[in-house]
């Protein structure tokens, strides 16, 4: 006797993305906390100690915000013109930002008025960070300089005029004091040393450079321009490493999450792009609302911070793990006692073994299809969980049913109720290509058994236009894919003219005239 | 008949088992069925075949206990006798000539040295006309028996043995034909009908299929057509007679069967479920479903201890007392029609066909056993009559025996064809196929050829299939996916497809090393490339379309060989891509040997086949025979000997390095075995009967170890001859124990024959013999 061999669900492939490691770590985040800023948000940047707060630069003010509060803790508003590039000193204490009047100041975060303005630059600061000696300020500028500055003077140290054009981005090095980077719009990479005169080591990006960055380990560097994103190798000299094209606009600023095993690029595109930095493939995506000018990501990926061109500051925050297991309780299984009863019983030398057949488990439309209960069977396959959450399990179910050749039988005599809800969940997978053989034969089948009573319920009828009016919907857009896949076939016979033979052309050219098939709108309208 | 001597067609396994009733021996251990020509005898515990018992020249029909001695049982044939076998030794006891052909054969306790058997009205006239006769059996010592002393008893009687039965130990006798049954006492000698309309008010039908009695008491049960069991009382008045009904079955009743005490009546049918009725309590009853396929036969055991039930899968299941299936006996199953060809299995060797619905199966060749099923379609059957159901259809090996790929399909009437491609790897840990991959509608019409790339030791494995649709598809194994644990398992998926001028592909074939593909679209032959998908060349022929396509192998490889509709065989080579040669021959199969250069032909003429085995380079056949056997030979297969045969004779050697297997159109399974062959298996069996003097018996097999070491012990012990040749001894051995007549008779010239010698020797001979004798009697 043979065991009843239960209905296959069929293993079907996922559409749409791969679910990864990766996509489930940057999902893992609440929806965006949105914040009005007074114009474009320029620049972000973290403080480096706890309680880890951000300074926003948007128009001419700069707000510090908490880790967790949507409104500024502080603000520094004394700005003339449009503020750049608000940053943090390692010690979290002080501020420097550049300006669109050629002013540096520099800002005690405690206090309110500028503690020190550094004036030599003749056209607006873009660029302006402290140095790993944190005594020293780098500024770079529009008027093609870039300037290191003596904090408690105010003095100008050095002045390097090696830039062609405006110098809109660099980054000064933390393990090495001297060392710096800007980028320029003339398309160069430099790396100054504050000790020589001139640039060490210069490199070429192809574009204006946008944006830099500087691995942990600074052995390599990032340039973002244009619509690249490049990877350099600083002990090889400046060799390029990698160039990568994922954006279709400008990329406007990058960063690097906490382990550095991700690099984030964003760009006027209205993208986030998260790139694994060993094959430098894109793991994940955000997109946003509007074209993005600054990033910050707080220290242990806490949260993600964009500012965009329409002066809104996106704010997300991770989910805490911790949070759903509190509020589900764990079900209470039976006790030890229930598995562990009459299992430790060694038989006795003469006992008699008695082997008991192991129970099959069968689910619950396998046991009424068991008993050849079929509108029972179509019944528990269309409960409630089942038809949303699985329903290749409904579908497997209905297909069983049709192969033995009893579906009318189960579709027939149902209430309107019952019939609702099996044209709810006909409409709403239909256009799965997966199920839609099966269901086509379920709707064809309900209509035949139906038509009697089309008009005498205003629901089922509502659900049976919803259904012709998608047939409708579903059929033009095959017949524009259709024509589409003909284009593209003629194009590549075209293209194939010299290599081919001309009768395979022939062939190819007919393959063009498809015709799509339409067997149920026919029926539909005949109703 | 052009015949070469030493090689002939045999008929090599694979026989129904089920074709009639199998008996059950007094003491359950034993299970006999007709099978084809011979009496299998089978152990109801072990499911092993014990004896065979050969003799029969037509098919067996029935097969019978002797009511008189539950040791012996009656077969009976199409060949017009009547055979009475000693099933535990497998001896041929007696043979009743009765003259006409024989179709089944009862016999009671009340009528000693009687059997009744069916036969045609007219043996002249082909028509369905039987009745039945009681033939009395003389009671001679011969071995060949007249027996032509026949009475009829019915006539218009059916010619299926379930449709008549005796009742309460013999009194009467009940037939059931169509609509009618007839009931006849023979103490009365009066026979009585009773009839049905045909149809009822409901629309059943009311013909009878089969019938039961009783063994207790006088009532009968009948099934019909429409799936109703009806049980007649009273029966022995024409007016006043009484039935009841009982109605489970949708579809009509195939057997009947009581048990022994008449306590539950055993029904089944069509939908594979074992019925069982308690007689008086008809609404309770006990269901043993899902045994495999529609039930033919049921049978009890003579205590009731066992039932069998045999189905139309060609199996017997052997059930004990309604609860449990003990054993399974399985022959070669033979559908309506082998759809996926003849296979062999690299690995096992074994030959592998559709089985059972949904199935594929494992025969071993050597044993004539069934080795297992492999569940293709993976679904519950539904037993219903005109429902469609998947079938497998096309099946293939790679040629390291690792990957198996399936098609299964389901036609309906109105919708789209239903297709389904199935890979399966071999497991090393379970010894079996797991599905690796399902890819549900791989084409858009029926596939109509399906083959791996033979070269053995490629990396990258490659199946080829062609469809109606005009394209062939290649698939190809994917890398595994190791960046998650999540897939362990590398799945397939589809390389390349191809198509020639929206031709159909018919056909397909690699090369053995697995460099080209040659695929048949209708009339042109194409040959690709299978690592660039490149077309190579077209190979154009006279006008019809190909059939078959096969390279050449080893020294012909470079020669492709294919045959079309037009009665044409041609053979290009590759190397010139011209056509070599070409020959009018009607050849309706090509199938080429891996081992060696030989190419096979079957062609079709006259209703009967003719074969030729041929090198392409070569213009004179190796072997050629006319009328293998009468009808189609629908499926070959050159199956790889384990040892290879040492054949000097040149029109035999194409059968040195391995076996031709085939199919015809009646299902018989055929093999070409050559003289050697069947003098080596002679030889052995003789050895195995050499030392026969003695029976082999507990009691032997003791002493003869006895007397083993004893004459190890003394080996210079003179051994006087032993007294075998005496005709006292040796008419005492090899007369049936039945015949012989009684020990105290027989005592004193035994105990004569023995004074011929003293010695110690010959007295523990004498001894063994005497315990032979002793057991014997």
């Amino acid at each position: 006797m043979a065991s009843f061999k239960p209905t296959q669900i069929p293993d079907l492939p996922k559409l749409g993305e791969k679910i990864t490691e990766d996509t489930l770590y940057w999902k893992n985040y609440k929806a965006p906390v949105q914040i009005k800023e007074f114009g474009a948000v320029s620049n972000i940047d973290f403080s480096p100690v706890s309680p880890h707060n951000f300074a926003v630069t948007a128009f001419t003010r700069i707000h510090i915000y908490g880790p967790f509060s949507q409104e500024p803790v502080k603000t520094f508003t004394r700005f003339k013109d449009t503020a750049y590039c608000g940053r943090f000193r390692s010690d979290g204490q002080l501020l420097v930002a550049g300006c669109e009047d050629s002013v540096v100041r520099l800002y005690d975060v405690g206090g309110k008025a500028a503690l020190r303005m550094y004036k030599g630059h003749t056209k607006a600061v873009h660029v302006a960070d402290f140095t790993t000696g944190r005594y020293q300020i780098l500024t770079a500028s529009d008027d093609y300089t870039c300037r290191l500055w003596d904090i408690p003077n105010a003095v100008e140290l050095t002045a390097y005029q090696e830039h062609t054009d405006y110098v809109r981005c660099g980054v000064t090095s933390k393990l090495n004091r001297d060392l710096f980077i800007t980028g320029s719009y003339d398309h160069t990479l430099r790396v100054f040393d504050s000790r020589t005169e001139k640039s060490v080591m210069t490199m070429d990006h192809g574009q204006p450079v946008e944006s830099l960055l500087l691995y942990p380990s600074e052995g390599l560097l990032v340039s973002a321009g244009g619509r690249y994103v490049k990877v350099w190798d600083l002990l090889k000299g400046g060799q390029p490493l990698v160039s990568l094209k994922n954006h279709h606009k400008t990329v406007t600023c990058l960063a690097l999450n906490s382990s550095g095993q991700r690099l984030l690029s964003a760009s006027l595109d209205r993208h986030v792009k998260v790139y694994n930095t060993t094959n430098y493939k894109v793991v994940h995506n955000f997109d946003y609302a509007a074209a993005i000018l600054s990033l910050g990501l707080a220290p242990d990926d806490e949260s993600i911070v964009v500012g965009m061109t329409n002066s809104i500051l996106s704010i997300k925050h991770r989910k805490n793990l911790e949070e759903p297991k509190e509020t589900s309780k764990p079900r209470r299984r039976p006790s030890y006692r229930v598995f562990m009863k009459g299992k430790n019983f060694v038989p006795k030398q003469d006992d008699y073994f008695v082997s008991k057949p192991a129970r099959q488990h069968l689910a619950k439309y396998d046991k009424q299809l068991k008993r050849f209960n079929v509108s029972k069977a179509l019944d528990t396959a269309l409960e409630a969980w089942l038809r949303r959450k699985k329903p290749e399990v409904t579908v497997a179910v209905i297909k069983e049913l049709d192969r033995r050749g009893t579906l009318k039988n189960a579709l027939a005599g149902r209430d309107e109720e019952q019939l609702s809800r099996l044209l709810c969940f006909v409409i709403g997978n239909f256009f799965d290509t997966r199920f839609t053989p099966v269901l086509a034969t379920t709707a064809e089948i309900v209509l035949d058994i139906y038509q009697c009573v089309i008009g005498q319920s205003a629901v089922i009828d509502r659900h049976l236009i919803h259904l012709q009016k998608l047939l409708e919907k579903e059929i033009y857009y095959q017949k524009d894919l259709m024509e589409i896949l003909g284009m593209l076939d003629t194009m590549f016979a075209f293209s194939l003219l010299r290599k081919e033979s001309v009768d395979q052309i022939m062939f190819k050219s007919k393959m063009i005239k498809y015709e799509p098939k339409q067997p149920f709108i026919v029926k539909l309208t005949t109703n | 008949m052009v015949e070469y001597g030493d090689i002939r067609v045999v008929y090599r396994g694979g026989s129904k088992i089920n074709f009639r009733k199998p008996v059950i021996s007094n003491d359950s251990r034993f299970l006999l069925c007709a099978s084809g020509e011979s009496v299998k005898v089978f152990s109801s515990v072990t499911e092993e075949c014990v004896h065979e018992l050969r003799g029969h020249t037509g098919q067996v029909t029935g097969v019978l206990l002797r009511p008189s001695n539950h040791l012996q049982v009656y077969s009976c044939s199409t060949d017009g006798t009547v055979r009475l076998w000693d099933f535990t030794d497998g001896i041929l006891v007696r043979t009743y000539v009765v003259g006409y052909p024989v179709y089944s054969i009862y016999a009671s306790l009340n009528h000693k040295e009687v059997v009744f058997i069916v036969t045609p009205v007219c043996v002249f006239v082909f028509a369905e006309l039987f009745q039945l006769v009681a033939v009395n059996l003389p009671q001679t010592p011969d071995q060949l028996v007249e027996a032509r002393d026949l009475s009829a008893v019915l006539s218009d009687v059916s010619s299926n043995p379930s449709t008549i039965a005796f009742g309460r130990g013999g009194e009467y006798l009940a037939s059931v034909n169509n609509l009618k049954m007839e009931i006849y006492f023979f103490k009365k000698n009066k026979s009585y009908s009773f009839s049905l309309r045909e149809y009822t008010k409901n629309g059943g039908k009311n013909t009878f299929t089969c019938i039961a009695c009783h063994p207790k008491d006088d009532c009968v049960a009948t099934g019909h057509d429409d799936g109703k069991i009806r049980l007649w009382r009273n029966f022995k008045q024409k007016k006043e007679y009484t039935y009841s009904t009982l109605h489970w079955h949708h579809s009509a009743v195939s057997s009947l069967c009581f048990t022994p005490e008449g306590t539950n009546l055993l029904s089944g049918g069509v939908e594979s479920v074992l019925v069982q009725w308690r007689y008086n309590q008809e609404n309770q009853k006990d269901f043993l479903p899902r045994l495999g396929a529609a039930i033919t036969h049921v049978t009890v055991s003579p205590d009731g201890a066992l039932f069998s039930t045999s189905h139309s899968d060609n199996k017997i299941t052997i059930i004990q007392s309604c609860v449990k299936v003990s054993a399974v006996i399985q022959g070669l199953v033979k559908g309506e029609n082998v759809t996926t060809g003849l296979l062999v299995d690299p690995r096992s060797k074994a030959l592998v066909l559709n089985g059972r619905p949904g199935h594929l199966q494992f025969y071993s060749l050597q044993r004539d056993k069934l080795l297992f099923h492999l569940d293709i379609v993976q679904q519950e059957y539904i037993h219903e009559a005109g429902l469609e159901q998947f079938e497998v259809v096309r099946a293939a090996f790679d040629a390291s025996g690792l990957w198996l790929a399936t098609v299964e399909e389901r036609k309906q009437k109105s919708a789209e064809l239903e297709l389904n491609l199935k890979l399966w790897s071999f497991d090393e840990q379970t010894q079996s196929f797991v599905l690796n991959t399902t890819v549900s509608a791989p084409h858009e019409a029926r596939i109509t050829a399906m083959c791996f790339s033979q070269a053995a030791d490629s990396q990258t494995t490659t199946l080829v299939s062609a469809s109606r649709d005009g394209h062939f598809k290649a698939w190809q194994l994917g890398l595994p996916a190791h960046t998650d644990g999540t897939q362990e398992w590398p799945s397939w998926s589809c390389d390349f497809v191809g198509a020639y001028h929206g031709l159909v592909p018919r056909c397909c074939c690699f090369s053995a090393d697995g460099s080209l593909l040659a695929v048949g679209f209708q009339e042109v032959v194409t040959v690709w490339n299978p690592t660039s998908w490149e077309l190579l060349t077209t190979l154009s022929q006279p006008p019809g379309d190909v059939r078959n396509l096969c390279f050449g192998q080893l020294s012909c490889s470079k020669y492709l060989l294919g045959s079309n509709n037009k009665k044409m065989v041609c053979c290009w080579n590759l190397l010139t891509c011209s056509l070599e040669w070409s020959t009018s021959m009607d050849v309706s199969l090509l199938l080429v040997d891996s081992r060696s250069e030989n190419m096979a032909a079957f062609c079709c003429q006259d209703g009967s086949t003719d074969l030729f085995v041929f090198k392409p380079s070569e213009p004179r056949p190796l072997f050629s025979q006319k009328a293998v056997c009468s009808g189609r030979v629908i499926h070959a297969v050159f199956t790889p000997r384990e040892v290879m045969l040492e054949s000097s004779e040149e029109s035999s050697q194409w059968l040195n390095r391995s076996q031709l297997y085939f199919l015809t159109e009646f299902m018989d399974l055929l093999t070409f075995s050559t003289k050697a062959e069947e003098e080596k298996l002679m030889a052995s069996s003789k050895q195995l009967v050499i030392d026969d003097t003695v029976a082999m018996t507990p009691f032997y097999l003791l002493l003869g170890k006895h007397r083993h070491e004893h004459l190890g012990n003394e080996e210079s012990a003179e051994r006087t001859p032993l007294p075998q040749s005496s005709v006292a001894i040796k008419e005492l051995l090899q007369t049936p124990a039945h015949v012989l007549p009684a020990t105290s008779f027989l005592c004193s010239m035994f105990a004569k024959s023995l004074l011929i010698s003293v010695t110690e020797t010959s007295f523990m001979n004498s001894l063994s013999v005497l315990s032979a004798v002793a057991v014997k009697l």
